[in-house]
C-alpha cells in the first residue's frame, strides 16, 4: 500500500537553525575584489592593465597640478618661477578669476550684487527643489526673479516693483474673472499687466536715481555668470513652455495642434547657433527701428524656444507612457481638463520624463556657451577673447579651459545628482 | 476572467430587506446608437434604470458591456440617442457632463489608482477639487469609508504597495467618497484572484444593501443571482434578454442567452 519511499515520507523538524554570517571569503571588500577584479585570469589580466594606465595618468597630471604656480603676473614670470618644471600656470586663474566670473566690464565695485544674487538662487529656488520645505517660502521663490533682475542691472528699484505688482494685479484679475472662461481672464490679465507695466515704464523714467542701485548694461554682462544667468533663466522658462507645447500638441482644436507641432519640428530641426545668429543680426531688421530690444532679452527668447520644443518632446514621452486608464479615472471622477492635468497627469508624466528634462537642462545649460560666438563674453568668451589675446596668458590653454570645464562640472553634476535623489523621492510605484 | 459561480466565490448571505426599487428613474437610454469609425458597437439600446436597482451585465466578450456603462458618463461618446442620468441630459456640454460624473461613480477592471497619491490622498482629491469640499472634512469622510471597504489602516500607503483586492476596496472607497447617487462596474473582479474576488464582492454586498443604485458588468454569477433585481444580456451590441435573476439563470428565452449561460455555468 505504501507509494512514498519509507525514510523520505514524514519529516518534522524540531529544532531551528540560527541565522549565521557568511565564511569571510563571501564577505566586503574581499569578496567584492575577488568577483569583480580577478575572477579569471583574462580579469585579472584587465585589471592590472588599468591600474597602470591610471597610474601613469595620474603620476604625469599630479605633479602638474600640485607643482602648479598660483602666483604671477603673466605667462613667462610663471616660467622663471617653474624652471623648466613641467607645471600649470594657474596664476591665469587667479589674476583673472573675476573677469571668468563676472566679464571685463562689469563694475568692480559692484561684483557683491552678481554674488549676492547666485547666494539668494539658492535660497529662493530650494522651495520649488524641496517639496519638504514650508509651502509659504514658495513667495521667496516668486520674488527672486526681480530682485535678481535688480541686482544684476542695478537701476531704481521702481522698475522690478512695479513689474511685480503688474504680475500680482494680472494674477488678480485673471481670478476675478475666471468663471467666465479662460481666455477671457487671460486677456483681462494680460490688459491689466500690460497698463500696470506702461505706468512703471513712466514712473521709472521720471524717477530714475529712486532707491537706484548703478545700472549695468547687458552689453557689461559676462564671464560664468552670463552662463549662470542664461542657464537658470532659460531652463525654468523652458519648462512651463514645454508643458504647454507637449498639451497643445495633445489638443483636439486642430489650430492649436497644427501650431504647436509646427513650432516644435521647426526649432527642432534648426541647430541653436542658427537661432542664436538670428537674434543676433537678422532680428533687429525685423523691429521698428530705434527699439532697443536687448541683446540678453533675445538671446533668453532663442534658447528658451530651442529648450522648450526639445522639453515638450521629452514629457509628449511621458504623457503617452500613462495608461488610458488615469485620464478615464480622473474623467470619471468629475475633474476637469485643467485639474486631471495638475493633478493626476502631469505629476506622473513629468516623474517619468524627469531624466529626459534633465539631459535637456544639462545640455542646455553647456550650450549657453555658444553666446560666445555671437560675441557675448560668457566664460568661454572670455578666455578665448580678453584673457588668451593678452600678450600677459597668451598660451595658457589647459589651465583656462580645464577651469572653465570643472565649473560647468561642478553645476551639471549637482543638477544631475539632484535629479536622481529626486527620482527616489518621487518613486511610489513600489514595482 | 474566469466566469465562475463556485461556492468559493460565492458571497456573503445577503440582507434585501432595503434593497428597494422606487419608481423615480436614475438613467434613462432612449434609442442609443454608437459606432467606432464604421463598427456598429451599440444598437438601438433602450433601458431605464430605476434608483435603487441593482442591474447585472453580461454577455460574450466584444458585445459592447463595457461600451454601454461607459456611455453613461460619457467616457465614451455616443452618437445618436438620449441619455438622460439623474435628471441631466448628456450633451457635448462639458458642464453636464462634469455634473453627471461627479453624480456618478465608476470603478474599473483594473483599479486605475492614482500611483502618485496615498490611499487618503486618492480617496479626498476629488471631494477636495470637485466638491469644494474642506481639506478636515474630506478626510474624515474618506476615513469612513476607508473603514467600510475595510482597510483604514492603509490610509498612508501608495496603491504600489496594497494587493489587488485592497485596491479594489479603494477604488470603490473613492467612488464612495463622491457620494455618488448611482455606481457603475466594469468588471471589477476579472483581474483579481479567488480570494480576493469575495472580499470586493463583499463590499459591493454591503453597497447593495444600502440601496444604492448599481449597474454591474460581472460574470459573478453568484453575485448576480444574490444581489440583482435584473440581469441584462448582452450581444453583439443588443440587448438580447433581460429578466429578473431567477427567471433569468433557470428559464433563459433566447437560444443566444440558452448557449451563453451554458458555456459559462459550465452544464
Ligand atoms: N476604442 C475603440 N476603438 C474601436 N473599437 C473598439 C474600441 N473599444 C472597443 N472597441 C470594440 O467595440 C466592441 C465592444 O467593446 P467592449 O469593450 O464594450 O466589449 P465588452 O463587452 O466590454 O467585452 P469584454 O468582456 O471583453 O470586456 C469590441 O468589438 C471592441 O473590439
Ligand atoms: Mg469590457
Amino acid at each position: 500500500m505504501s507509494d512514498t519511499h519509507a525514510q523520505s515520507a514524514a519529516f518534522v523538524r524540531e529544532s531551528f537553525i540560527p541565522q549565521s554570517p557568511p565564511p569571510a571569503r563571501e564577505r566586503g571588500i574581499l569578496k567584492w575584489g575577488r568577483e569583480n577584479l580577478f575572477s579569471n585570469w583574462f580579469y585579472t589580466l584587465l585589471t592590472l592593465v588599468s591600474l597602470y594606465v591610471v597610474f601613469s595618468l595620474l603620476s604625469g597630471f599630479l605633479p602638474w597640478l600640485f607643482s602648479g604656480v598660483w602666483n604671477a603676473g603673466s605667462l613667462s614670470e610663471c616660467r622663471e618661477i617653474l624652471q623648466g618644471v613641467d607645471a600649470g600656470c594657474f596664476a591665469v586663474l587667479t589674476e583673472r578669476w573675476n573677469q571668468l566670473l563676472f566679464g571685463f566690464s562689469y563694475p568692480t565695485e559692484a561684483y557683491w550684487r552678481p554674488t549676492l544674487a547666485f547666494i539668494l538662487l539658492f535660497v529662493c529656488a530650494a522651495p520649488v527643489l524641496f517639496s519638504g520645505l514650508p509651502r509659504k517660502l514658495l513667495i521667496l521663490t516668486l520674488l527672486y526673479p526681480f530682485a535678481a533682475y535688480w541686482l544684476l542691472w542695478g537701476g531704481t528699484i521702481v522698475v522690478p516693483l512695479m513689474a511685480l505688482l503688474g504680475v500680482v494685479l494680472g494674477y488678480v484679475a485673471f481670478g476675478a474673472t475666471v468663471s467666465r472662461g479662460f481666455a477671457t481672464a487671460l486677456v483681462a490679465a494680460l490688459v491689466v499687466a500690460g497698463i500696470v507695466w506702461w505706468v512703471g515704464i513712466a514712473v521709472a523714467g521720471a524717477v530714475p536715481d529712486f532707491v537706484a542701485l548703478m545700472p549695468v548694461p547687458s552689453r557689461d554682462m559676462g564671464g560664468f555668470m552670463l552662463n549662470m544667468m542664461l542657464g537658470t533663466v532659460c531652463v525654468s522658462l523652458s519648462l512651463p513652455f514645454g508643458i504647454l507645447l507637449a498639451l497643445g500638441r495633445q489638443s483636439r482644436l486642430p489650430i492649436i495642434k497644427i501650431a504647436c507641432v509646427a513650432f516644435i519640428e521647426f526649432i527642432r530641426g534648426v541647430p541653436l547657433i542658427t537661432l542664436l545668429f538670428v537674434a543676433n543680426v537678422v532680428l533687429a531688421y525685423f523691429l521698428p527701428p530705434g527699439t532697443n530690444f536687448d541683446l540678453i532679452l533675445r538671446v533668453i527668447i532663442m534658447i528658451t524656444m530651442f529648450a522648450s520644443a526639445y522639453i515638450a518632446e521629452v514629457i509628449r514621452g511621458g504623457l503617452a507612457a500613462l495608461p488610458r486608464g488615469q485620464y478615464e479615472a480622473a474623467d470619471a471622477l468629475g475633474l476637469d481638463y485643467g485639474q486631471a492635468m495638475r493633478l493626476i497627469i502631469l505629476p506622473q508624466a513629468l516623474k517619468i520624463s524627469i531624466p529626459g528634462i534633465v539631459n535637456v537642462a544639462v545640455g542646455l545649460f553647456k550650450d549657453t556657451t555658444l553666446v560666445s560666438i555671437i560675441s557675448m563674453f560668457d566664460v568661454v568668451g572670455m578666455i578665448r577673447g580678453p584673457i588668451l589675446a593678452s600678450t600677459d596668458w597668451n598660451g595658457v590653454y589647459w589651465e583656462l579651459y580645464g577651469a572653465a570645464a570643472l565649473l560647468f562640472f561642478v553645476v551639471c553634476y549637482t543638477i544631475s545628482q539632484y535629479s536622481q535623489w529626486l527620482e527616489r523621492k518621487l518613486a511610489t510605484d513600489h514595482r | 476572467m474566469t466566469m465562475t459561480d463556485t461556492p468559493q466565490a460565492a458571497p456573503k448571505t445577503v440582507d434585501r430587506s432595503a434593497m428597494k426599487v422606487s419608481d423615480e428613474v436614475a438613467i434613462s437610454i432612449e434609442n442609443m446608437n454608437k459606432w467606432y469609425g464604421a463598427f456598429h458597437v451599440l444598437r438601438d439600446i433602450d433601458l431605464t434604470v430605476y434608483k435603487g436597482e441593482r442591474i447585472v451585465v453580461c454577455g460574450p466578450s466584444g458585445s459592447g458591456k463595457s461600451t454601454l456603462i461607459r456611455c453613461i458618463n460619457a467616457l465614451e461618446e455616443h452618437q445618436k440617442g438620449r441619455i438622460e442620468v439623474d435628471g441631466t441630459v448628456l450633451s457635448s456640454d462639458l458642464k453636464n457632463i462634469d455634473r453627471i460624473r461627479s453624480e456618478v461613480g465608476m470603478v474599473f477592471q483594473h483599479f486605475n489608482l492614482f500611483p502618485h497619491l496615498t490611499i487618503l490622498e486618492n480617496c479626498t482629491l476629488a471631494p477636495i477639487w470637485v466638491r469644494k469640499t474642506p481639506k478636515r472634512e474630506a478626510e474624515q469622510d474618506a476615513m469612513q469609508f476607508l473603514e467600510k471597504v475595510k482597510i483604514p489602516d492603509q490610509a498612508n500607503k501608495y496603491p504600489g504597495q496594497l494587493s489587488g483586492g485592497q485596491q479594489q476596496r479603494v477604488a470603490i472607497a473613492r467612488s464612495l467618497c463622491m457620494r455618488p447617487k448611482i455606481m457603475l462596474f466594469d468588471e471589477p473582479t476579472s483581474a483579481l484572484d479567488p480570494e480576493m474576488i469575495k472580499e470586493v464582492l463583499d463590499t459591493m454586498i454591503e453597497l447593495a444593501e444600502e440601496g444604492m443604485t448599481m449597474i454591474c458588468v460581472t460574470h459573478e454569477m453568484g453575485f448576480a443571482r444574490q444581489v440583482a433585481n435584473r440581469v441584462i444580456f448582452m450581444d453583439q451590441g443588443q440587448i438580447v434578454e433581460q429578466n429578473e435573476p431567477e427567471e433569468f439563470f433557470n428559464h433563459p428565452k433566447s437560444d443566444r442567452t440558452k448557449l451563453f449561460l451554458s458555456q459559462i455555468l459550465g452544464h
